[in-house]
């Protein structure tokens, strides 16, 4: 359904800055996936986002999506097909509007045009979609967004890109910017929109126990590169000591520093 | 006196309208302004001199103002220039697009044709007299854009627009194109204040190239002082109260031409005393929101020390 061909980025090529942020890539991602990432800084793991959002183009290389090459296509249109969270919760929705206008915003994907959608149907809708967060936000449809915790605000995002109905769903560290608690709330609620609405989702983390335990596939980068791609029966026997041994036989070097800075 | 104040708190409303929308809930502090309002007094002077249907008149004021605004968007868009500098060199182009309107002059009188307000006010003669029928009208025309102006942030488009001044990467990230809602939403702002310049010219009964120096930043001072005045998160409340606030300033500036006298104030003086009006109104909001903050903060302060005395007493 999504197919990388060859995909890499280099950032300043021909200056003394030059950095190969990604090294070619080729990934199919099928229908129904659920794809943990993970990797320390630097591995390329946003860059491989933002490349398949489109937020710059690939230096090689190209980008399917649904069949269709969407290389060269500007990031304002492939976001018709892709939904996208980030780790700063303010980004996903607008805070001097009110939730209901958000949601609104959010509901059709593409341009808008002069009608008035939003009604009595379409806000009993909405609650009953705030209702399912379990956070009492279908009580405050009419206040600002910026009044929202940031935990809040990341559950509302994700209920606003599941409404949205996105080809791809790219979490990027969406949960890094909440306290624990806010942390697996947000994640739980994750789980049950990829099960409920059978998205094909790829999340990017930190947490080595929750790449193991979300998803039916995974993928370890570093410095550009992905080195280790797993699903099926392999990914479910996985543990975190078995993840950090293979990646010290691939890397064949210490991961002390890297697992402080993994787990 | 009352009702001049109105009148011209009306008139100016709808430009400052137009300011509200780029610099409040576009994010696109639009200095095209000074140049769009002439333009819309230009476009409706020469039209109506020329015999073309009043109407007409006005719906060409409001097509140069959007199309004017399209160009800062444009150029601001695929320049890559900042916003300022894309209104401020719109601007600049105007003065001369608008003395070529005139057909190379820098102002055309209006005395001896028939107006919109001529119209109206012969219509109503019979029924009452000239400033009655005058301000009656104003009303109406402030108060149906605003109700125009309320129904667009209603629909997605309009809400679309508002989440693009507070969070572009949202807008894009629902696969709108950026670029063309500036374009839609500066262009709405300049034909507003289009609008606005064609009813300023038809009022004081010419059109001047040189009537637009400063306006924006009256624009804007009505528009901050509409902020003091009421407090909402309804569309309806804001669009109100910014025809609220360009009254009031007008009130404030009718003081400052006929009672200035008293403390040696000039007419020379008005602009200064905008400006100051604008720094004030930026100190007294941000004192306040200091104020919110320190209170918040003393508040979580006292919270968690009664937290630990009840720790340690239980």
């Amino acid at each position: 359904m999504i197919q990388l061909d060859s995909v890499s980025k280099t950032f300043h090529p021909g200056t003394v800055n030059e950095v190969q942020a990604l090294q070619p890539v080729n990934l199919r991602v099928s229908q129904g996936d659920f794809i943990t990432v993970i990797g320390s800084n630097g591995a390329g793991k946003s860059t491989l986002f933002n490349l398949i959002a489109g937020t710059y183009p690939p230096s090689t290389g190209s980008i399917e999506i649904n069949d269709i090459d969407v290389t060269k296509q500007p990031e304002y249109r492939r976001a018709r097909h892709i939904g996208r969270i980030f780790q700063d919760p303010m980004l996903g929705t607008a805070g001097n509007m009110k939730l209901e206008d958000n949601m609104m915003v959010a509901y059709r994907k593409g341009f808008k045009g002069l009608r008035i959608s939003l009604n009595r149907a379409m806000r009993e809708q909405f609650r009953s979609g705030l209702v399912d967060l379990g956070m009492g936000l279908e009580n405050r449809m009419k206040d600002n967004v910026r009044l929202l915790s940031g935990g809040q605000r990341q559950a509302l995002t994700l209920l606003m890109m599941v409404i949205s109905k996105p080809t791809l769903v790219l979490l990027d560290e969406h949960t890094a910017a909440l306290d624990p608690q806010n942390a697996s709330i947000v994640l739980e609620l994750t789980q049950r929109y990829v099960d409920e609405y059978g998205l094909t989702a790829m999340m990017i983390t930190h947490n080595m126990q929750h790449a193991i335990d979300y998803g039916n596939r995974l993928l370890m980068m570093d410095k550009g590169e992905v080195i280790l791609d797993m699903s099926g029966p392999e990914k479910s026997r996985l543990t975190v000591g078995g993840l950090v041994d293979r990646f010290h036989r691939i890397r064949r070097r210490d991961l002390e520093s890297d697992k402080a800075r993994l787990s | 006196m009352v009702e001049a104040i109105l009148v011209e708190g009306l008139l100016y409303g709808i430009m400052a309208l137009g300011v509200f929308i780029t610099f409040r809930i576009l994010d696109f502090p639009d200095l095209s302004v000074d140049g769009t309002f002439p333009l819309g007094a230009v476009i409706m002077a020469v039209s109506i001199v020329n015999g073309v249907p009043l109407a007409l008149a006005l719906l060409l004021a409001f097509a140069g103002g959007t199309a004017a605004g399209a160009v800062t968007a444009t150029i601001h868009n695929k320049l890559g220039v900042p916003n300022l500098l894309a209104g401020i060199l719109t601007m600049t182009m105007l003065w001369s697009v608008n003395i070529r309107i005139l057909g190379n002059r820098a102002n055309l009188s209006l005395l001896r044709n028939e107006t919109i307000l001529s119209a109206v006010t012969e219509r109503l003669e019979m029924v009452m007299p000239r400033q009655w029928a005058v301000f009656l009208f104003f009303v109406a025309v402030g108060l149906g854009v605003k109700f125009l102006l309320d129904l667009f942030f209603h629909t997605d488009m309009g809400l679309t627009l508002g989440a693009m001044g507070d969070n572009q990467q949202m807008v894009v990230s629902q696969g709108v194109n950026p670029e063309w809602m500036k374009v839609i939403g500066v262009g709405l702002s300049n034909g507003l204040v289009a609008v606005s310049g064609a009813f300023a010219a038809q009022f004081q009964g010419f059109a001047d190239v040189n009537m637009g120096q400063g306006i924006v930043v009256s624009g804007l001072a009505s528009v901050m002082i509409g902020e003091f005045l009421l407090r909402s998160n309804k569309i309806g409340v804001l669009t109100f109260r910014v025809l609220l606030g360009s009254i009031v300033y007008r009130g404030i500036m009718y003081l400052g031409r006929y009672y200035g006298y008293h403390i040696n104030l000039t007419p020379n003086d008005l602009r200064l005393l905008t400006g100051l009006l604008i720094v004030g109104s930026l100190i007294v909001s941000r004192y306040r929101s200091d104020r919110g903050e320190s209170a918040r903060l003393r508040k979580s302060i006292r919270a968690a020390r009664q937290e630990r005395r009840a720790k340690d007493t239980g």
